[in-house]
């Protein structure tokens, strides 16, 4: 449960007083808090854990671990609510 | 080496295997703290690939499975509540409470509702003025700011139909818990590289320096796990007790200062019932009096709620490194992740999830598929 993984900030902008950013996972993306990160910008990659950035790493790293992470299949639980619903066969 | 060839960085990970083996002179015990790296220690088959001496136990670093059984019975008996909506991360909808769990809860008609990130707890609390919106606030330190924060702009927004049945952990007491039992065994722990993140290590120098024992911070990939174990027993067999870090690609020593300061604002530390483990103090977070108009205890008048713990789960014993989950009579046979008795087998990052998962195998165990 304490699993950040890392993505690729595409925008940011301020909403009801939070600045929020879509991340890109992969193949997929995410809506994430930017306010514990106030140094990272668009084009940045960020650690995300439920919904919030909460450091930078440098690009390389990020992608690394992005790959690892998927291989090790820890990636569902993170990014897919609905994962840990046996119904839809998440992991145990 | 079985799990080898699963290794990206094969040749790194055997060097490292290597260097872990000509170092060590005499046995160590050594703890993960944190779930995730337990599991990857699972997966990749990573205790066995060291030697003989050194021995890996696991620690209580799963928020899912140490959240007290009457907290959990608190979150089933608002999501009964006509007219309310309980919003949970996943993990914990199979977590067993006395009688039942949120899963049969939410399949029996409750409104249960899983979410990604509590912020979509705080939007469901707009979108629907005249329910109840209760959001279930567990983590440790890596989710307390995120979870502190949806808090915090549930009160900005004047949100009247928005609470948290709060029930957050922190690491560094539940180590000196541990370092303080009598029956303690072990010599040196990889810190949480995401609880470290967000709160940075300087905690832990305190703890090395106190109980003379060394950390070293690491990240949860197989490779960081081999390094950080590789720095432990070259502090052990040096005589030293410091904090390194491994992971030094997301952790700073002060760690993450504006997460840190909404958490200070919304919570104060309390002392925590940690389940399997039992109260420790100083050792959880709860709403400050400012934020208990979002307080669900308060609002659903849950404060006195009590539970008693199956006498059967041993995982006490095993959330404080003093059993592996093979030991438990119960493991593989009546306790299973599809029925699980104790918390450590419904999470992916328990203990007991994760030996059931990745080793089955190596359990005695007749009668087991
Ligand atoms: S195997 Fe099941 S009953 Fe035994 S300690 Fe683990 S969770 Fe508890």
């Amino acid at each position: 449960m304490c699993l950040a993984i890392p993505g690729k900030i595409l925008t940011s902008e301020t909403r009801n007083g939070v600045r929020t950013g879509k991340i890109q996972f992969g193949e997929i993306s995410r809506e994430a808090c930017l306010d514990f990160v106030p140094e990272a910008s668009v084009g940045d990659y960020v650690m995300v854990h439920v919904g919030f950035a909460i450091s930078r790493v440098d690009r390389e790293e990020a992608e690394r671990t992005y790959q690892i992470l998927q291989s090790m299949g820890m990636l569902e639980s993170e990014l897919s609510p609905e994962a840990a619903d046996p119904a839809s066969g998440g992991r145990p | 080496m079985k799990y080898m060839d699963e290794y990206r960085d094969e040749r790194i990970a055997r060097r490292l295997a290597a260097e872990i083996a000509r170092k060590a002179t005499q046995p160590w015990v050594l703890m993960e703290i944190c779930g995730g790296q337990t599991h990857t220690l699972m997966r990749y088959g990573i205790d066995e690939l060291l030697p003989k001496g050194v021995e890996m136990v696991h620690g209580p670093g799963c928020p899912v499975c140490v959240t007290p059984l009457e907290t959990i019975d608190k979150a089933i008996e608002i999501a009964s509540r006509p007219g309310t909506i309980l919003v949970s991360y996943g993990d914990m909808l199979r977590v067993p409470g006395s009688r039942t769990d949120l899963f049969r809860v939410k399949a029996s008609g409750g409104d249960v509702r899983i979410v990604y990130s509590p912020m979509e707890a705080v939007k469901l609390a707009r979108l629907n003025p005249k329910r109840q919106v209760v959001f279930f606030g567990v983590g440790f330190e890596t989710t307390a700011p995120a979870n502190a924060m949806a808090v915090w702009q549930a009160k900005r927004e004047g949100l009247t139909n928005f609470s948290m049945l709060a029930s957050h952990v922190l690491v560094p007491p539940a180590i000196r818990a541990l370092l303080g039992s009598p029956r303690n065994r072990v010599q040196g722990f990889i810190a949480p590289g995401h609880v470290c993140t967000v709160v940075g290590y300087r905690e832990y120098e305190h703890i090395a320096r106190e109980f003379r024992v060394p950390f070293v911070v690491g990240g949860f990939e197989p490779v960081d796990l081999l390094e950080a174990i590789s720095m432990l027993v070259s502090q052990l067999e040096e005589g030293r007790a410091e904090v390194e870090n491994q992971y030094v690609r997301s952790v700073s020593r002060e760690g993450n200062l504006p997460a840190q300061r909404i958490m200070e604002e919304v919570f104060d530390v309390c002392d925590r019932k940690w389940r399997g483990v039992g109260a420790i103090p100083q050792s959880g977070y709860r709403l400050r009096p400012a934020f208990a108009d979002f307080d669900a205890d308060r609002i659903f008048g849950l404060e006195r709620m009590t539970a008693e713990e199956s006498s059967e789960c041993i995982s006490a014993e095993v959330l404080q490194g003093l059993k592996k989950p093979t030991d438990c009579p119960a493991f593989a046979l009546r306790c299973t992740p599809h029925t699980p008795l104790g918390a450590p087998m419904v999470s992916s990052e328990g203990a007991c999830a994760a030996y059931h998962q990745y080793r089955r195998h190596f359990a005695a165990v007749p009668g087991e598929r």
